[in-house]
């Protein structure tokens, strides 16, 4: 039997743009406010999950032709690497540092070696939480 | 000159170049760019031997993780650096010889990558200072040639062989690491160097800790009884043979003798320990040695005899740090001098024996001596090599190892006239064992050469004619060989340079200027010639009449040998173990989820009960407020909802709900990062479960007996009891300091106004790394417990 799921659909190719840029400004946000790399990234997972839901694996692993096993191992190596970039300037292992630069469109913003790392954070959880549940959705 | 911390780090990352090299070059090629690693290392190595020589060393820092002392210090010392140079030395002649014994065919990608991640595994265990950065490449050194033994794979004895090398030398190395942490208990440190000046003799944990460390070096070196892993680990290439077990690998647990003389030597128990493991090694290598068929079985047994060898003579030179400054203390020097000697002369005459033993089975397609013989006229020059190897392995002039052999001749007798640690009343027992092991390395030396060599020549049970090896192939043999030689004329250049740099390591307490006289080929009528002219004597009568006594081998019960204790121990964990597992795996959720919760009951709640830490303090608390009082009723509303459920999709409706009403709690509380979170976890949870229910059959009412159903309710109410009485006890308790303390300055350190995820990328980022490495692994597990389910077929050729 095939469902008849036009609403569903059609929502959520609305509303995954609104929750992408959601996932985005909470990631960016996050040094300062709510936020941050783990929340941005099951954000940005919760939005593929929502996709997968209201249309099959097959129709969006097409049009993101993206291996997301890769994703968390990128991820994972991002925040690794981070981590050892450190060590090569001889300080401690993951050692951050930030600062101020004025940008030409944002004016004066903090920019933060902890943004990297968070960043591999997020790539990790959206790559993990997307492999796990394709993993179990396909296996019939 | 290049820092050492770098030079351990240069073959890992060559290691990581080999792939893309790989893709881009010949394949015959890569063997050549790999080689520029060791030959720099070597070049760089050898331009500190000047001034080590000169009583200088070289310290350098990384900090790693500082809180805990743990540091990337290497130390460079008259000791390390003949190990550096050792390693990286007969590294670049063991990659030009494979260069020609490997065909193209092989996955030489594979082969080079583990043989650099052995190279820098080896050069960080001889170079750390710090103990536990030291443990961290012991481990690496088992691991990568766990990787080379097992390098053609397809081999059921090539994986059985690294297999046991693996369990041996990793439970010698966990042994090792008790022992570290124990030390580090003792002295606070985790620094060799600082070690040696704070050690106390008189701690209770001295002895376990020696014996431990001990376990750790002798299953590394292959001493009696854990010796049986190195026959079965040449069924790795010959070259890894070579490499791992004639130079680098083997001589770890010599090093870590050498390394920790200076901390435990000092007690008699170091010395019996240490120098009587050795020479039962030496006798029972040596005399098992004879008996093999196989080339590279006889080899790799007498590897395990000279390392008994080395091993006794340093037992014997520890006794110079409890002796003091007198008279024997000279003995005890020369013993130890000896035994760095004889390690070098090792690693010349063993690497060029293992390469021409290699040649031979190239040339003429066996290593088998009841098949090889008369190949003196064919394979002129591997003959030469072998004569030269096995001579000076038998300890012949004019080879180096008759230097070093008559060092230790006179190191056991002399230790045997002295009057110490009671060892009068085994007056004889040392210079007895050391003289009939060495009676038996005369005897293989000479079935090494004669057997193969002379003889009448067997065209008829070879698989092809015998022919000598090409001239690439015979250049590492060959300069073995001539450092085999040379050392024997100019050995006082090697004694100057590097042995007694080396000395002053080993043994940091003694005066040893005087000591040690030069070596000298010609040291009159002593003790040691007699014993030497003994063994030539009654070697060659032994020899020569071999199959009258070859008979004592089969004397043995078949039965009762190390090598079946290990495999009936193996099938007799696996026989238990399984057992054990079916025990509780059950297959049944609910009996798994019993035993979780009751060792949660059992841990939590006696924990709880007998520390007496549940301590409530109501009185600082927030009044409750309206919000709160409903959320509460909501989610206990809930929870008593689920077990009535009649459907799956409205139990996990209902598990969401406390799920989202947690969250609400969050935002009542004003912890927005964490209401996101749970409200995102949350949704994507539900649609997880939502998933895997989907496939489960439909539910049914479950017919349970009203035991089970009382016993889960007892279960669920403990648990239940448990989880409260933690949370309000967790208030009280101050076991580990607050975390609340970075937010003060989380702006001015961090740049943060987000305090939470200040502490999470900032203060705490190394927790934070280590869970996305732990998801990561996590999703991958998932992904190849259901992915990768392989089909009965598939099973079984994987079995094969």
């Amino acid at each position: 039997m095939k469902i008849n799921d036009v609403i569903l659909q059609t929502v959520t190719k609305i509303v995954v743009f609104i929750i992408l840029t959601m996932a985005v400004y909470l990631f960016v946000s996050g040094h300062n406010s709510p936020g941050g790399g783990f929340i941005g990234g099951l954000v940005l997972a919760s939005a593929l999950v929502l996709l997968f839901l209201a249309f099959d694996t097959e129709t969006i692993m097409k049009r993101i032709p993206l291996d997301f096993k890769m994703v968390a191992a990128v991820g994972a190596f991002i925040a690794v690497a981070t981590g050892a970039a450190s060590l090569f300037l001889d300080i401690p292992f993951l050692s951050h540092a930030y600062s101020y630069f004025n940008l030409p469109v944002f004016g004066k913003t903090g920019l933060a070696t902890v943004t990297i790392f968070e960043l591999g954070v997020a790539l990790g959880v959206v790559g993990v939480v997307v492999t796990i549940i394709l993993s179990i959705s396909e296996d019939v | 000159m290049l820092s050492v911390n770098l030079a351990i780090l240069i073959p890992f990352l060559a290691a990581i170049l080999v792939p893309f090299l790989y893709a881009k070059v010949s394949r015959k090629h890569i063997g050549w760019f790999v080689l520029i690693v060791p030959i720099v290392l070597f070049v760089s190595l050898a331009r500190y031997i000047p001034s080590v020589a000169g009583g200088e060393t070289y310290l350098s820092t990384i900090a790693w993780i500082p809180s805990y002392g743990i540091h990337f210090t290497t130390y460079l010392d008259g000791l390390s650096i003949i190990f550096g140079l050792l390693i990286t030395g007969i590294g670049s002649l063991v990659i030009i010889y494979s260069i020609y014994y490997l065909s193209a065919e092989e996955s030489l990608g594979h082969f080079y990558i583990y043989l650099l991640l052995f190279m820098g595994a080896m050069l960080g265990v001889v170079f750390s200072d710090n103990l536990m950065v030291f443990y961290a490449f012991w481990e690496l050194t088992s691991i990568s040639s766990f990787l080379l033994i097992a390098f053609w794979y397809h081999r059921k004895r090539s994986r059985y062989g690294a297999k046991k090398a693996l369990l041996t030398t990793v439970t010698g190395g966990i042994a090792m690491l008790t022992s570290f942490i124990m030390i580090y208990v003792m002295t606070g440190t985790m620094s060799i160097r600082e070690i040696i000046s704070t050690i106390d003799y008189g701690h209770a944990l001295f002895i376990p800790a020696m014996l431990l460390l001990l376990l750790g070096a002798f299953t590394k070196s292959a001493q009696f009884p854990f010796h049986i892993w190195l026959p079965d680990a040449m069924e790795a290439p010959t070259p890894i043979s070579a490499y791992l077990h004639s130079a680098t690998m083997v001589k770890a647990g010599i090093y870590l003798v050498a390394r920790f003389t200076p901390i435990f030597g000092s007690h008699e128990s170091w010395f019996w320990l240490v120098s009587s493991v050795g020479i039962i090694t030496l006798f029972w290598g040596s005399f098992n040695a004879v008996r093999q068929t196989d080339l590279k079985a006889l080899l790799a047994y007498s590897t395990i005899s000279q390392l008994g060898l080395i091993m006794t003579l340093f037992g014997i030179g520890s006794a110079a740090l409890s002796m003091g400054a007198g008279e024997e203390t000279v003995i005890y020097t020369q013993a130890t001098f000896a035994a760095l000697f004889h390690l070098v002369n090792h690693s010349t005459f063993k690497g060029a024996l293992f390469m021409v033993i290699g040649i031979v089975n190239h040339g003429a397609g066996t290593r088998d001596i009841r098949r090889l013989g008369g190949l003196m006229s064919l394979m002129p020059i591997s003959f030469t090599i072998a004569l030269i190897g096995s001579f000076s392995m038998a300890g012949l002039p004019p080879f180096n190892g008759f230097l070093s052999k008559e060092m230790f001749f006179q190191a056991v007798v002399s230790v045997s006239q002295s009057g110490i640690f009671s060892l009068h009343v085994s007056k004889v027992l040392f210079p007895v064992v050391a003289w009939v092991g060495s009676v038996f390395t005369f005897i293989y030396c000479m079935i090494i050469v004669f057997k193969t060599f002379l003889g009448p020549y067997q065209p008829e049970k070879l698989d092809h004619e015998a022919h000598e090896a090409p001239a690439g192939m015979l250049i590492s043999p060959i300069i073995l060989a001539v450092l085999v030689v040379g050392i024997f004329f100019f050995p006082n250049v090697l004694g100057d340079y590097l042995l007694r740099p080396a000395m002053a390591s080993i043994l940091p307490s003694i005066e040893l200027e005087g000591m040690i006289e030069p070596i000298s080929a010609w040291h009159g009528f002593n003790p040691a010639l007699w014993m030497t002219l003994g063994v030539i004597a009654v070697g060659t009568l032994m020899y020569l009449s071999i199959r009258r006594w070859k008979g004592i081998y089969s004397l043995l019960p078949e039965n009762w040998t190390l090598d079946n204790l290990y495999n009936n121990s193996l099938i007799q964990m696996e026989k238990i173990s399984n057992r054990i597992t079916s025990f509780y795996m059950t297959g049944y959720l609910r009996s798994y989820s019993i035993y979780i919760f009751l060792f949660f009951i059992a841990a939590v709640g006696g924990t709880l009960l007998f520390t007496g830490a549940y301590a409530f303090d109501f009185a600082g608390d927030a009044p409750i407020s309206v919000y709160e009082i409903v959320l509460v009723l909501v989610m206990v509303a809930a929870a008593l909802a689920i077990p009535l459920a009649k459907s799956r999709v409205n139990a996990i409706l209902l598990n969401g709900a406390l799920g989202y009403s947690m969250a609400l709690f969050f935002v009542v509380f004003r912890a927005p990062d964490l209401a996101l979170t749970q409200l995102v976890v949350e949704t994507v949870s539900t649609a997880l479960f939502l998933l895997c229910f989907y496939f489960l059959p439909k539910w049914k009412k479950e017919e349970t007996p009203r035991r089970t159903k009382r016993t889960n309710l007892v279960i669920s109410i403990a648990v239940g009891i448990i989880f409260v009485l933690v949370a309000l006890s967790v208030r009280g308790g101050k076991l580990f300091d607050t975390i609340s303390g970075y937010f003060e300055n989380a702006y001015e350190l961090a740049g943060g106004k987000n305090i939470v995820n200040a502490i999470l990328g900032d203060f705490r980022a190394f927790d934070t790394m280590l869970e996305v490495i732990v998801l990561f692994i996590g999703g991958l597990s998932v992904y190849t417990l259901i992915k990768l389910k392989s089909t009965k077929e598939e099973q079984n050729l994987e079995d094969q």
